[in-house]
């Protein structure tokens, strides 16, 4: 780890978060989500439009998306950074990001997302049918997997093998999601979850079946980013930026080297190392859990437990309210919120649990906190540590 | 210009779907560093040289991963999807094809073939005899 870059630790902070339209929002395209959430969290920073000098954005359709955000919000920034990594992208965003704030190209940098994928005219069978005009993977496709559920299918039936993990420890992880989506009322699926409601739900892509899948919401997502000097100045109480670090190993599932172990080994080493922090100093954790199989995976990738472990971790209710470690507090992408790219909500969530804001589901006294994006088919990989003024 | 002579006029895609329509599963070796590699590229992922060939696997290997992917009747039935690793150690996705769905396994034996159907070639998979490994 290089020096200039452990010293960007704690730097900038985020100032302000918002969501829009979560859940089910007919009527809303994937730009009016996003706008109605951007200038919510520019607000809940305490700041304008006109203070905005630095965007991140990306989305699933529009290759060329940071152009018609800045004309839809009127902006004219002098940092702009349009990459998208699937649903990492958001969490991705934060290292270029803090960079930019320190060298002085930009001040305040918003960080947005829109997707109306749930009640969208354009479908996303739409979408998965020009991507294989204009992604084509021709040594996949013709194989009919459903993507991107059967290569989180075949992951899970290596995990299962190599590890004697079950469909009942999935189960647990979906249950978990469900116990803390009933705390939060901005959840899209509150309903009790029983492991035996997860077992006997209709299949999908084997082991998985669809309350193993992520929720198809509605839904837009926001932050902003300032030095971490501007934002002790700003009405929120700030989040400060500890570690971040991203890893693509591969595109394609039939690419990944082994399907037990992500690139979420790498970023969560590399932020952990930039935040001085381990798994074992982690107060509150967000995974991007697409699939039940990310949750396990990622827990043990980023140190939580060992290698095969996943299970015994989750088990009992490991995970959930009461358990030993609390895992995606707002419900996930399996029961909160997965409006295509979930990475910005984890983010978000991380945030209110930080700034003590998560009412019933509040972890008590959390300073620190851990948010990892996911994109593609286990592709992409990205880990922020999130910290109040207590772990700078 | 430089030297065109090694350079071919194609792509490798192109030139390995050709022979794949034909009838022949190829895979690539790296006259450098000595792997294999799967899918075809330009350039050799392990070491980035550019003497790749197009060559004869064995066509024998092993299910590494597997799924059933559920479909109703009218949308073909449920149908295998399974990452096979071939014994010159490389992965590709395939079906096995000659075992239901629900029957194939992490581990078993497997030889491929190639189906050519309206032109277009595709690589299985047949379970071999003794089962998973």
């Amino acid at each position: 780890m290089s020096n200039s870059l452990k010293s960007l630790r704690g730097s900038a902070a985020i100032a302000g978060v918002a969501t829009f339209g979560c859940g089910e929002a007919p009527g809303f395209t994937d730009m009016e989500l996003l706008a109605r959430a951007a200038r919510a969290a520019v607000a809940d920073a305490g700041l304008t439009m006109g203070d905005i000098d630095g965007l991140c954005t990306a989305s699933v359709a529009a290759t060329m998306w940071p152009m018609p955000v800045i004309e839809h919000l009127g902006l004219n920034p002098r940092y702009i950074n349009g990459t998208m990594l699937g649903g990492s992208s958001f969490i991705a965003h934060l290292l270029p990001a803090m960079q930019a704030l320190a060298s002085g190209q930009c001040t305040a940098v918003l960080v947005c997302y829109g997707s109306a994928q749930r009640s969208g005219t354009f479908s996303r069978a739409e979408i998965a049918r020009s991507r294989k005009f204009l992604d084509p993977q021709p040594y996949e496709t013709p194989y009919e997997p459903m993507m991107p559920a059967s290569a989180y299918a075949l992951a899970a039936s290596r995990h299962m093998h190599e590890f004697g993990t079950t469909r009942r420890d999935l189960a647990e992880v979906a249950v978990a999601a469900r116990a803390w989506a009933q705390r939060n009322p901005e959840a899209f699926m509150r309903d009790p979850l029983s492991i035996d409601d997860v077992l006997k739900a209709r299949m999908v892509s084997d082991p998985l079946s669809v309350r193993d899948c992520c929720l198809v919401t509605d839904g837009g997502g926001a932050f902003v980013l300032v030095s971490a000097e501007r934002a002790r100045d700003l009405p929120k109480k700030p989040v400060y930026v500890l570690g971040n670090a991203t890893a693509v190993w591969n595109r394609q599932i039939s690419s990944m080297p082994d399907l037990t172990v992500t690139g979420a080994s790498q970023s969560g080493t590399e932020a952990y190392a930039m935040a001085g922090l381990a798994a074992k100093d982690i107060d509150v954790v967000e995974l991007y859990d697409a699939f039940t199989i990310n949750t396990l995976l990622f827990l043990e990738d980023l140190g939580f437990c060992k290698k095969g472990e996943g299970a015994d971790f989750v088990r009992n209710g490991g995970i959930a309210p009461g358990g030993h470690l609390p895992v995606n507090t707002n419900g996930g992408g399996l029961s909160c919120v997965h409006p295509g790219m979930y990475g910005i909500f984890a983010l978000i969530e991380a945030v209110r649990q930080l700034r003590g804001e998560g009412g019933d589901r509040q972890v008590t006294g959390a300073t620190t906190a851990l948010a990892h994006g996911n994109g593609g088919t286990l592709s992409s990989q990205s880990t922020a540590i999130l910290g109040t003024a207590d772990a700078l | 210009m430089t030297d065109t002579t090694n350079t071919p006029t194609q792509g490798i895609q192109l030139r390995h779907l050709a022979a794949l329509d034909a009838g022949r599963f190829l895979i690539q070796h790296c006259a450098d560093c000595g792997k294999h590699i799967y899918y075809p590229r330009e350039v050799c992922p392990h070491c980035g040289s550019e003497a790749l060939a197009l060559v004869e696997p064995q066509g024998t290997g092993t299910v590494y991963a597997v799924t059933t992917v559920r479909r109703k009747l009218d949308a073909g039935g449920d149908l295998n999807v399974s990452l096979i690793d071939l014994i010159e150690g490389v992965r590709l996705m395939s079906r096995v094809d000659n075992l239901p769905p629900d029957q194939v396994k992490i581990g078993q034996r497997v030889k491929a073939r190639v189906v050519v159907s309206d032109g277009k070639g595709l690589v299985l998979f047949d379970a071999l005899e003794g089962g998973a490994a």
